[in-house]
């Protein structure tokens, strides 16, 4: 007698095609989220020109963002001059367009120095627990107690100005908040079955927590870390205004914005323009990171 | 405050340095080591740092040569002030803001209300804060120039420090009127920041609270639509609420050094930044720890005011 009660196996071509077909299916509903989500379209296609402009930006700017031309000092913005000119007769249109390179740069570093260092820690915290845990999340509560600038600050100030030092003071002041987040992740996973089946396996903890652990967290941080980019973004642009980040001649637009106070009164745009800059590019990243989380969110995809 | 301490170590400059100058000779450097202790032992120092601190001495700023203490009561006030007003703003818009939003929930006036908050955490407050200087004060003319007051006016004698109080006491109304003109583009400028947390926690309990069931009584009684909303929503709605204008309340009372650099506010904001900028130790520690405390205080009357806010939460033993 065959044995039918065990069902029938799936052989591991049609499992593996019926892997794939959740997957696209999964990507379809994903689309039709983000495509019912305005909000988010906008959001994405803010960001999608940002990364445009990055690549592109020497054929989109038509001068050099470090040529002064002494003579065209504080030009009103024309045809040639879009934006116009600032104190050193530099093209303001070329510097702002230039200056997305620094923020992009200085906003994915932060993410990707301060994430993983949080998310290690707080993997590390929660797994390990006991006295491991309790140092680590205190230090974590000391870095929460501040505002995130003052902590910023004090770090920027410590190692020097600069936009490397600038992309460390920021993380530093980052991580806290994703050790936090992947702790309680963590502990939400740490006591299920599969984890309990890996350790009886003969895993070891580094192994458990890298390869088992730390891809369950992805998710909350990935979504985390959306709705922070714009925050990174004006912390660096706050650096670069009191002059703790980017230093001249360095077309960042906080410095920029910090750079025109003095012809404020007559020449408005040298300093009001970068700051829109700054202002469009945040908005696009928390439009999207918002867009991220509602659809990411399993109980919004149910609907 | 041990944190704090050891903080402070961590920090790789030397706060000599900085003090005696960069071309002072190395004697000198070591006759400030002995001077402020710097050569005794970890232990040493940390004991010495104690004792100091239980007697209520921060020690002197090297900034300023006047006691820490003293320095951080100076500068609070002022940014007491611009921070109370600041989470008025808040408030004044944020929860009317959120309620619109809940009550008109995916309309239009909700869609506005959203962007709004999406703009106001969107805005670098630097920016914000150049651009209605420009508009308000060099182009209108309508609001005074940054600062607390017009320089043509005396402070009055100083009693809170907070010049509306202060001047109010000694009946000075010009001084009132002039200091209330200065305070109007600061505290707009950062309480906008406040706006979209505040109006997205009301609109997420208010949108909760309207879900239930008394509501709906209340409506059959054919109680009004603005009661039903005023009296019995919000009220409920107000709980969380309350917690993200503590909590905000609190970060703005730590200084918010963008604000005050651009309307050139002496608080407290600018003199911890002026600290770090000048490696100013014991003026960073003092003030950490001041900064530290006032999140205490604030933190625990938020929970005070959830008692008080929902009969349901005591705090004594059932």
């Amino acid at each position: 007698m065959t044995p039918t009660t065990t069902g029938r196996t799936l052989d591991s071509g049609e499992a593996r095609r019926r892997r794939t077909e959740a997957r696209w299916r999964y990507l379809a509903d994903t689309f039709t989220l983000w495509r019912r989500n305005r909000l988010m379209v906008i959001g994405t296609a803010i960001i999608l020109g940002l990364i445009l402009v990055v690549l592109m930006a020497p054929f989109i700017a038509a001068q050099d963002p470090f040529e002064q031309v002494l003579g065209d000092r504080l030009l009103a913005p024309s045809a040639g001059h879009l934006f116009g000119t600032d104190g050193l007769g530099r093209d303001i249109f070329a510097r702002v367009i230039y200056g997305a390179r620094v923020t992009l740069t200085i906003a994915l570093l932060v993410a990707a120095i301060g994430t993983p260092l949080g998310m290690l820690i707080g993997v590390v915290a929660g797994y390990l627990g006991g006295a491991v845990d309790e140092i680590l999340m205190r230090l974590a509560d000391v870095f929460l107690a501040f505002p995130r600038l003052i902590l910023a600050i004090a770090f920027a100030a410590a190692l020097g100005p600069g936009v490397e030092n600038a992309v460390l003071a920021i993380a530093i002041a980052h991580w806290p908040s994703y050790a936090r987040l992947a702790r309680a992740e963590t502990l939400n996973v740490k006591s299920n079955d599969y984890i309990q089946a890996m350790r009886v396996l003969g895993a070891g903890k580094v192994r458990i927590m890298a390869s088992h652990i730390a891809p369950l967290c992805m998710s909350s941080i990935i979504v985390r870390m959306s709705l922070d980019m714009g925050t990174i973004i004006l912390t660096a642009a706050g650096l670069g205004f009191l002059g703790l980040g980017a230093q001249p001649p360095v077309p960042e637009w906080g410095l920029m914005v910090s750079d025109g106070r003095q012809y404020l009164v007559d020449q408005w745009w040298v300093s009001t323009l970068p700051g829109m800059a700054i202002l469009v590019v945040v908005m696009g990243f928390n439009l999207l990171g918002d867009g991220v989380r509602d659809v990411l969110d399993p109980r919004q995809r149910q609907a | 405050m041990v944190m704090t301490f050891f903080t402070s170590l961590v920090v790789p400059l030397d706060p000599l340095a900085s003090l005696a100058g960069p071309q002072a000779p190395p004697e000198t450097v070591e006759r400030l080591r002995v001077l402020y202790g710097f050569d005794q032992p970890l232990y040493v120092q940390f004991g010495r740092y104690l004792t100091r601190l239980a007697q209520g001495d921060l020690g002197v700023s090297f900034q300023t040569s006047r006691p820490v203490l003293q320095d951080i009561l100076t500068y609070f006030p002022a940014t007491l002030e611009l921070a109370t007003f600041a989470i008025m703003v808040g408030i004044g818009i944020g929860i009317p803001l959120g309620v619109l939003s809940a009550v008109y929930k995916n309309r239009a006036i909700d869609q506005f209300c959203r962007v709004l908050s999406l703009i106001g955490v969107s805005t670098p407050v630097f920016w914000l804060g150049l651009v209605l200087l420009l508009v308000f004060y060099f182009k209108l003319g309508w609001l005074p120039e940054p600062g607390r007051l017009d320089i043509m006016l005396l402070e009055p004698p100083r009693v809170t420090g907070v010049l509306l109080v202060d001047s109010a006491l000694a009946r000075d109304w010009e001084v009132f009127a002039d200091a209330l003109k200065h305070l109007v583009l600061p505290a707009s400028v950062l309480g906008l920041v406040g706006v979209a947390g505040i109006s997205r926690i009301t609109r997420s309990s208010m949108l909760e609270v309207l879900s239930q069931e008394y509501i709906k009584t209340a409506r059959i009684k054919g109680l009004g639509e603005f009661l039903v909303i005023t009296r019995h929503a919000l009220r409920n709605a107000l709980v969380p609420t309350v917690t993200v204008v503590g909590l905000t309340y609190g970060l703005l009372l730590e200084g918010s050094v963008l604000t005050e650099t651009i309307f050139s506010w002496p608080g407290l904001g600018r003199y911890m930044a002026t600290a770090f900028l000048t490696m100013d130790l014991n003026a960073i520690v003092g003030g950490t720890m001041f900064v530290a405390l006032t999140f205490c205080i604030v933190n625990l009357a938020v929970d005070l005011a959830y008692a008080f806010l929902n009969p349901k939460i005591t705090y004594t033993e059932p």
